[in-house]
């Protein structure tokens, strides 16, 4: 029943913003439309978990708050407060009372358990569709380390958000990116990773040369990112786990930047300049073998695969104005998919396949945006002075990127949204942050 | 005697070369501090040598030779201008044969991160393909493209804009001692 709701929810807000997945591929002139559809988001309790173990109470509280947040945040969800609880939760698997929890209109319930054994922690969590007097699906528990307490909250949410929404979720996820702090004209880089959310900074190379871009891996593990740390532009592979990292191979007198993996993650698509031109290239990570995609006298750069690996979309000022190309993984002939007034850039695929997310700069305002992945269906999602550099949660809805303020005091920040064009919020970092990149789902 | 002058001039020009390579305010316009230092400690001629009335400093080049052209937004041709001051930058490199350059390229903040790196690139190759035009060596000649990373000016308007969108020479040693 609630995911029948929230269905109903999402295809009404989807039909309302034109983001529906109907296969039918309009031509013609482009439409164009922000829209910030509205929908109910869909109400829920989730009354502190119970702490089995003595002394486990503080975590059985922080993890149920982190549910509640990971959910909420989703815009999708409106967490009741425990001050309209009429009902107070048992233990564990206890019956439920349905009525108290329909009278306060909940039609969802997660009750959990926190068990603390060392360093061991054990999370258990069951979720009701109160209106039909069920549990959705049954109890799950996940156990990990005390420390790794955040990604066990995560990971129940990620299990009610999928239930409810039949998609995968996105909360166990993390986002390499690059921290600014100083003045406009002086500022100081330096790659981080942080959780989804923003807990749990950890700062990857220091400030002492420029650093852009960070990208990750299919897997996770490790970050492919621009340095000037030679004193021009390279590439650099760096290990998450153990912040190791080393050049890419480059031609002396080039100038390398733009990289991102290939589904394979093996391959490295990215951009070499020389003698005024850039083009785009691949090379596999370990034989460090190049191989030329473009050969234009434009700038072509900003290169993403499809997730299939068979399609490289980028952008190229062939035309005389930056737009998108879709063209095939080992090069040769490509498709412009960009119509639009304006100019496009820094395409990225979708995980799914489904859509391409862009930045787009049309009469001094950019925007983050989406088509489908033949250009058809462009809906812009955000404006502002300065958004650009979208990247994918891992479910393919949500989008982050960074947001610039204008002026002499101007800062980065990174925002998210969803891909209706709803829900958009700032996602909390210690300084600036710029070049946001979302992780795959943790395994 | 002459010779001993001739050479420690030289020195502190290459001082002021490397200086200039890694001197954190390079990005700014012409640098009053380093050209305002320069002359302590050399002392003979009739200007003090390395200050911007010593035609052979980087305080001279960068303030009346000129060590940047601008460009029209996003164009990397060069203006009637920037062809009279790579004309200038030309002849003193010529006449200044130890002295290799880094050319800079850098854009507005009017651009993604990207496509700005690779405008930046066409802006510095397009002054260095002038100036080997007018003589001067390639292989004298580097080019790095910083895209909208270092602005000189903070405003975002076009004031501040114009003056972002450059091409810098930047001189480096280039003493074979």
């Amino acid at each position: 029943m609630i995911q029948r709701a929230l269905t109903l929810c999402l295809a009404m807000a989807m039909a309302a913003t034109g983001a529906g997945f109907a296969s039918a591929q309009s031509q013609g002139p482009l439409r164009i439309e922000i829209t910030e559809g509205v929908i109910e988001p869909l109400p829920f309790a989730v009354p502190q978990f119970e702490a089995e173990t003595a002394g486990s109470a503080e975590m059985a509280a922080q993890i149920s708050r982190v549910v509640a947040a990971d959910l909420s945040g989703t815009g999708l969800f409106r967490e009741l407060p425990a001050t309209a609880f009429i009902s107070t939760v048992g233990s564990f698997g206890a019956p439920v009372q349905y009525a108290d929890w329909k009278a306060i209109n909940a039609q969802a319930l997660i009750t959990g358990a926190v068990n603390v054994q060392g360093n061991t922690l054990n999370v258990k969590f069951r979720l009701y569709d109160v209106f039909a007097g069920s549990e959705l699906g049954s109890g799950l528990q996940f156990s990990g380390t005390v420390d790794g307490w955040r990604r066990m909250a995560h990971k129940v949410s990620d299990a009610v958000y999928s239930r409810i929404t039949g998609e995968g979720g996105y909360f166990d996820s993390r986002v390499v990116f690059v921290s600014e702090t100083g003045p406009k004209d002086a500022r100081q880089k330096r790659l981080a990773i942080m959780d989804y959310d923003g807990a749990g900074v950890q700062y990857l190379t220091d400030s002492r040369s420029i650093v852009l871009a960070p990208r990750f891996s299919p897997s996770g593990d490790r970050v492919l990112y621009t340095s000037y740390e030679s004193g021009f532009p390279r590439i650099y592979l760096l290990d998450v786990g153990s912040v190791q990292r080393r050049a890419l191979d480059s031609q002396d007198g080039t100038m390398s930047f733009a990289p991102r993996f290939a589904p394979n993650g093996q391959t490295v698509v990215y951009s070499i300049s020389q003698g005024g031109n850039t083009d785009i290239f691949a090379m596999d990570v370990n034989s460090q073998q190049a191989v030329r995609l473009t050969s234009a006298p434009s700038i072509e750069t900003a290169p993403s695969y499809s997730p299939d690996g068979t399609q490289i979309v980028f952008e190229s000022d062939r035309s005389g104005s930056q737009q998108l190309y879709v063209m095939p993984a080992s090069g040769g002939e490509a498709r412009r998919i960009s119509f639009g007034e304006g100019r496009y850039g820094t395409p990225v695929w979708s995980p799914r396949g489904d859509l391409i997310a862009f930045t787009k700069q049309n009469n001094g305002r950019f925007h983050i945006g989406v088509m489908r992945t033949d250009g058809s269906e462009e809906r812009l999602l955000t404006a502002s002075f300065l958004d650009e550099g979208p990247t994918w949660a891992p479910n393919g809805r949500v989008i982050m990127f960074t947001r610039e303020t204008q002026g002499a005091g101007g800062q980065s920040a990174l925002y998210s949204v969803d891909i209706s064009g709803r829900n958009l919020r700032p996602v909390p970092t210690p300084d600036g942050a710029s070049d946001p990149s979302w992780s795959p789902l943790q395994k | 005697m002459t010779m001993t002058v001739t050479r420690s001039v030289l020195f502190l020009v290459a001082g002021l070369a490397l200086a200039a390579c890694t001197n954190p305010n390079r990005f700014g316009p012409g640098d009053d501090a380093l050209a305002g230092t320069a002359g302590a400690g050399a002392g003979a001629g009739a200007f003090a040598p390395g200050s911007a009335s010593d035609p052979r400093s980087v305080a001279y080049f960068q303030q009346a030779v000129g060590d940047r052209v601008l460009f029209p937004v996003d164009q990397s041709n060069l203006t009637p201008e920037g062809r009279a001051t790579l004309d200038n930058q030309a002849a003193w490199l010529m006449q200044n044969a130890d002295f290799t350059a880094i050319i800079e390229g850098h854009a507005d903040e009017q651009g993604t991160r990207e496509y700005n790196i690779a405008l930046g690139e066409r802006r510095a190759n397009s002054a260095r393909e002038y100036l080997v035009s007018k003589g001067v060596s390639g292989a004298r000649l580097r080019t790095i493209s910083y895209g909208k990373e270092r602005p000189i000016e903070v405003c975002s308007v076009e004031a501040c804009y114009a003056k972002n969108r450059r091409a810098v020479t930047v001189l480096a040693g280039g003493l074979s001692s």
